[in-house]
């Protein structure tokens, strides 16, 4: 059941500690006169896009947002065309950054310096358990962007649930995934405010930067990341300090994978499985099973069109956009991706709107993006298109995507035809797209 | 289209030519290594790279070269300006 009100943080002391920066440890009254000061600085708008690199400045800036009755804007892209939806949606909208703004068509507001702590310990502000906090964004299966609005309490639980089952609290978080994804947002900067976790500011990305930021925090530590960034942190043969779990989301890992990280970490691994409109909703130990067990007191429930998710944090009644057979009342299986989904690099989309995109651009005639055979196990697979558009060339056409969708869908490869295999009912066969494609391995020329 | 390097390192400069041979395999790319633009951009309106392929390419570079990448070594973004930016890193971190 979820309470009128959650405070801002459930970490329970002035000296607990909420986050790791590079100088040290940042405890929670540190944290409080970061999120005061800020929030008396931000500019008028009550909507927010977070773009700060910092995990510790996005933290704080997610809170002087929820103190200030602001609202987060999550996008999993910001791509000129992201922007000028956003705008149009929420004509206040302005972005919170701690670098540059790049080429973010938005009035900016840099991360300020951090003002003296006062003496006296700060209380933890309380937050109406109803109000909404965040927006996070899907593209649904008719290419048109649906908003996903997220309650504080349903923030709170989520967390609360998720930290349960990891057991999460006392532990720093290492983490590379951004923030501003839902998976990165729910493991490494909600569970910090609510299950007891301190997450480490920085995201590493290259094998060795992850050893030293597992280095800069103390134990018991763990590991937030992807299966992509797993298997090239566990090829690169990279010593590692020691962990205490290893947590994995956004794309399926094999069973070899776990296996190896949980024998080189001598730790367990666990999965985590989501979407951004339920928010995470079941974990499972991946080398001891395939079966997920269900968080706290999400549910799920099969209808005529696929089954949907209910209860505990999840809000309202959410189709799942997955094949699922139920085990029992708390456990299911996975059989497969709803086949317009795409999810690359733990970015979703659909081909729906790939593919409205792609006949968007001037001079394209006809096209389509289609899903090679999958790549191996834990490689990111990419996408391929097939197009009729005489008057480009490979370059002016990437160009032209590349203001309208994320560049981890550029599709690669891209193969200009003169016309598309459609068959008597106008449909493209799969085996015929996939006889347009070039050799694997093989150069074009 | 030169892929000389430019260097006075010979003996420590991988040349360009190897090093987008090794892209190319790594990433499996539609294209010859030579029609990689040695001072073209490998991100965006370049070649098109994005972090998923850097990521890739760091471990092959590791694996050929014994060179760790790390994202705080001046700039990343620097390092991957162009193919003879990063064989010119690749070349500084080996004769260090």
């Amino acid at each position: 059941m979820r309470h009128p009100t959650y405070p801002l943080t459930d970490q329970p002391a002035p000296a607990s500690i909420i986050a790791w920066q590079p100088s040290g440890p940042v405890t929670r009254h540190r944290f409080l006169t970061d999120v005061a000061h800020l929030a008396s600085l931000l500019p008028p708008g009550g909507h927010v896009l977070n773009i700060c690199q910092s995990r510790y400045h996005f933290l704080v800036g997610f809170a002087a947002a929820i103190v200030s009755s602001r609202i987060s804007l999550l996008p999993s892209t910001l791509t000129p065309d992201t922007i000028r939806r956003l705008k149009a949606d929420t004509p206040d909208l302005f972005c919170l950054h701690d670098g540059n703004l790049d080429d973010i068509d938005l009035p900016g507001f840099a991360y300020p310096d951090a003002p003296p702590a006062p003496e006296h310990d700060l209380p933890v502000p309380e937050i109406p358990s109803e109000r909404i906090v965040a927006h996070v964004f899907t593209s649904g299966s008719t290419g048109t962007a649906l908003t996903h609005r997220k309650t504080w309490g349903g923030l709170v639980i989520n967390a609360l649930a998720e930290a349960e089952r990891l057991g999460a609290r006392g532990h720093a978080l290492v983490g590379t995934v951004p923030p501003q994804h839902m998976y990165g947002f729910e493991s490494t900067v909600l569970i910090s405010l609510h299950g007891g976790a301190a997450a480490w500011a920085g995201r590493p990305f290259y094998p060795a930067d992850i050893a030293d930021a597992l280095a800069a925090v103390p134990a018991p530590r763990a590991l937030i990341t992807t299966p992509f960034h797993l298997r090239t942190l566990l090829d690169a043969e990279q010593a590692l300090p020691s962990v205490d779990f290893l947590l994995s989301a956004t794309a399926p890992l094999s069973e070899e994978l776990a296996a190896r990280a949980e024998s080189i970490c001598a730790a367990p691994l666990l999965e985590i499985y989501g979407s951004t409109e339920t928010g995470q909703i079941a974990s499972r130990r991946s080398t001891a099973t395939r079966t997920w067990e269900l968080l706290g007191e999400v549910r799920l429930r099969a209808t005529d069109s696929g089954h949907v998710a209910e209860g505990g944090h999840v809000e309202g009644i959410v189709p799942i956009n997955d094949v699922i057979e139920e085990v029992d009342a708390r456990h299911f299986l996975l059989h497969g991706r709803n086949a317009d989904l795409v999810n690359i690099a733990g970015k979703r989309t659909s081909l729906a709107f790939l593919n409205q995109q792609l006949l968007a651009v001037p001079g394209v005639q006809d096209g389509v993006f289609f899903m090679p055979e999958a790549e191996p196990d834990d490689h990111a697979t990419r996408l391929c298109a097939c197009v009729v558009a005489p008057g480009h060339t490979r370059q002016s056409l990437l160009q032209a995507l590349r203001g309208r969708v994320d560049a981890a869908f550029l599709p690669r490869p891209l193969v200009f035809v003169e016309r598309l295999p459609r068959n008597e009912a106008s449909k493209l066969p799969r085996a015929s797209l996939l006889a347009l494609l070039p050799p694997a391995g093989k150069a074009a020329e | 289209m030169s892929t000389t390097p430019t260097g006075n390192t010979p003996d420590t400069t991988p040349s360009l030519a190897e090093i987008a041979a090794l892209i190319v395999s790594a990433l499996n790319l539609e294209m010859a290594p030579s029609e990689i633009d040695p001072d073209a951009s490998l991100f965006g309106e370049g070649l098109g790279l994005d972090s998923i392929d850097i990521l890739e390419i760091a471990l092959v570079i590791s694996k050929q070269y014994g060179v760790q990448l790390r994202a705080d070594d001046e700039n990343n973004t620097r390092i991957f300006s162009s193919l003879r930016s990063l064989a010119d890193y690749i070349a500084s971190q080996k004769a260090a």
